[in-house]
């Protein structure tokens, strides 16, 4: 009986075997260079516009990117001009990543930087839940802020929280994800996921042999920023003509990544380019290359410092786009002049800086911890570097 | 057919009790062979012994899964103790390699501990161990998101990950010879003596006939209780292991408790207890992770893994099932 049970289990294997076998690139696979179809978040609109501001010039301080703009459209803020220090309120989607938690203590230390004209900071963690970002939104409007920032968890749902908000009366300030209202007095964030994902993809399909093959890994599916960050990589992709071997999900996770990476190596013998969406498992993925004993191909990776140390250690052919936590100083900035009756750029695009060999040194800072993020713009903020670790 | 050749045969290498790794051995060579024809170089020292290192932690696991299946218990919980121990690790090593052996027998006594509890919940409280090791599963899911944000602090120092990562270099023949399959070796002994000692046909017993072994003086609850302990060290060893494997992460253990129970019954080990070996129980683990290494060659998709974990489970028992009505 045993035996029969082995045989009919190598039979059910051999079935679920041999039809992928056919397609040889896998299953993720569909389309001729192995990405597939385009996301349906592509906006080939934005896509244009975001690839432009690549290459836009800043206005403003140049050793302070977090007080730029990319191509200023300044609004009128005289109706909101109030004598100070100022009650600031911070409606916050999450504190659930090491982005986020950077983030929020550049903020914090901001806040403390500005400490004259602030009276008191007021923070409300939503802990990613949609419905109590709603009701902490509608309760900070009860408790005399005079300006309101937002962090929204998602947009759509968002949306009627901060049109409400803005009926108040009180400024507000929106930044990281966007809601679908034009009634903020300003939106803050970089140039975002296309330019993200162009930047990675672009080094890679440059860097490697012509025709090699491409391990992309993704987060997950489904949500815009990381969705525009791969479709933009998909037409870099396409244009150089590399052979996309496989576009994975690793869920964020280091274990599941390293398999991943190391299933590939030992089907295909080697990795000629790896690519990937956010920078979390990027020193995952270059020990599975280390662990095979084979070389670790052109990849990117994020400005976080465990990627940066290993990438500067074993000399990696490596580049980081970033995704800048010192957007979160920001916000207070442009509270802090909205309430002064100062025009503000809206939108308040930021300049994404890319890490590149040429000035990764100045970024590694062997004593950060190692998923600090080296782009928070922080280290003249009061408590750096203790505050961050 | 099989029962004649179980019975009769003098096979004595293996010890062959009711329960016997004849099967296993069978498939596993089947899955050699292919493994073989569609990727040669996967049989080359260096790649294999890769390969046994990094089926280390799944193989503990299912040995430690072995001694709670065996005794008619299970244990849910180790994938989500593993992933606790691993979030825990870090934040108490913080990179810091003078904290690498304190952290590290903490670790021990943490997976004992859990094993205890599951143990004493399930047999002085009289709470099925179904209930009580998915209760303690969630308990950890939940206190691991508590207790780090979300996500998980601090590092694990390179001296604690050498045990998952590392190995020993330039062995003759062999090449390197990763740490972990050395732990999984010697645990592995461990495992079979202890199955061989009066311990161990306790434990068979009380999984074959509780009442019989409980009016032969046997103290059931201490044997049940023992084997939920050594699944925790189990679960322990393979967190160690793991977390050297790929550093801090979230989900170091999911679904690891599947895969062990899966290769336990793939193993030839009897749901419900009193028929089994460890070695069998291993051999399943390590046969599982061949299939899902000749799946990944054949480029079938990784999630395919879980339904074929699911197949395995449903067709073991129903075939363990025929033949213990057939007994």
């Amino acid at each position: 009986m045993a035996a029969l049970a082995a045989v009919t289990l190598l039979a059910l294997t051999a079935c679920a075997t041999d039809e992928p076998a056919a397609g040889p690139s896998g299953s993720a696979s569909a389309a001729g260079s192995g990405t597939g179809e385009q996301s349906k978040f592509f906006v080939q609109a934005d896509y244009d516009a975001e690839l432009a501001l690549l290459d836009a010039a800043p206005t403003g301080p140049a050793d302070k990117p977090w007080e730029q703009v990319l191509n200023p459209t300044m609004v009128d803020t005289a109706k909101f001009k109030k004598s100070g220090p100022h009650k600031i309120c911070f409606s916050n989607a999450a504190l659930n990543n090491p982005w986020r938690q950077v983030g929020f203590k550049t903020m914090q230390a901001e806040v403390e930087a500005q400490r004259s004209r602030i009276s008191e900071f007021v923070h409300v963690d939503a802990e990613g839940k949609d419905q109590k970002q709603i009701a902490d939104i509608n309760d900070l409007l009860g408790k005399g802020c005079d300006a309101l920032i937002v962090s929204p968890n998602t947009t759509a749902t968002l949306t009627p929280a901060v049109e409400a908000a803005c009926k108040a009366g009180l400024p507000v300030v929106v930044f990281d994800r966007g809601v679908n209202t034009k009634c903020p007095v300003t939106f803050i964030n970089p140039i975002g996921g296309y330019g993200f994902g162009h930047v990675g993809a672009e080094f890679v399909s440059q860097r490697m042999k012509p025709g090699g093959k491409v391990l992309a890994l993704r987060i997950l599916p489904g949500v815009d920023v990381l969705e525009t960050r791969w479709s933009a990589a998909k037409v870099a992709f396409d244009k150089a003509k590399v052979d996309v071997v496989g576009v994975e999900f690793t869920d964020g996770d280091p274990a599941k990544t390293k398999k991943i990476v190391d299933d590939y190596i030992q089907r295909y013998g080697t990795i000629d380019g790896l690519w990937m969406d956010a920078g979390a498992v990027a020193v995952a993925a270059v020990e599975a290359f280390q662990d095979a004993g084979k070389p670790v191909p052109p990849m990117n990776g994020e400005d976080q410092l465990d990627f940066l140390k290993i990438w500067k250690d074993k000399n990696l052919t490596a580049i980081a786009p970033t995704y800048p936590t010192y957007q979160w100083r920001t916000p207070i900035i442009a509270a802090l002049r909205i309430l002064d009756g100062q025009q503000v750029s809206n939108p308040w695009k930021l300049p994404q800086p890319t890490i590149t060999q040429d000035n990764l040194d100045q970024y590694l800072d062997a004593n950060m911890p190692p998923l600090h993020y080296a782009m928070c713009g922080c280290t003249d903020l009061p408590g750096y570097p203790q505050r961050w670790k | 057919m099989q029962i004649v050749q179980r019975r009769r045969l003098p096979l004595r290498l293996i010890r062959v009790r009711p329960g016997g790794v004849l099967p296993i051995l069978t498939i596993l060579a089947v899955l050699l062979v292919l493994v073989g024809i569609r990727q040669p170089d996967f049989l080359d020292p260096p790649s294999l012994m890769s390969f046994l290192g990094r089926s280390a932690p799944i193989i503990l696991l299912a040995a430690g899964q072995y001694f709670v299946i065996v005794c008619g218990e299970f244990d849910l919980s180790v994938g989500s103790l593993v992933t606790a121990q691993v979030v825990v690790a870090a934040r108490l090593i913080d990179s810091d390699p003078a904290r690498t052996w304190p952290v590290v027998l903490l670790l021990l006594a943490f997976g004992a501990a859990v094993g205890l509890v599951n143990g004493l919940i399930t047999t002085r409280l009289r709470v099925p161990s179904f209930i009580t090791t998915l209760g303690m599963f969630l308990i950890l899911v939940g206190a691991v998101y508590l207790w780090s944000d979300g996500s998980p602090k601090g590092g694990l120092s390179e001296e604690f990950r050498r045990f998952g990562r590392r190995a020993v270099e330039d062995v003759p023949l062999l090449g390197r010879v990763p740490y972990a399959l050395l732990v999984l070796l010697a645990v592995a002994a461990l495992a079979v003596l202890l199955t061989r000692s009066d311990f161990g046909r306790t434990l068979v017993a009380v999984g074959d006939n509780p009442r019989t072994a409980e009016l032969s003086g046997v103290r059931v609850w201490r044997t049940r209780t023992i084997a939920f302990i050594l699944s925790g060290l189990a679960a322990a060893v393979a967190a160690i292991l793991l977390g050297g494997y790929s550093g801090v992460s979230f989900q170091a253990g999911a679904g690891l408790e599947f895969g062990a129970i899966t290769a336990v019954v793939l193993g030839g080990v009897a749901l419900g207890g009193g028929r089994g070996s460890v070695v069998g129980a291993m051999l399943g683990a390590l046969t599982l992770e061949l299939l899902f290494a000749l799946m990944n060659f054949y480029g079938v998709s990784g999630a395919l893994r879980s339904t074929v974990q699911g197949a395995i489970i449903l067709l073991a028992v129903a075939v363990s099932a025929t033949r213990s009505s057939a007994r």
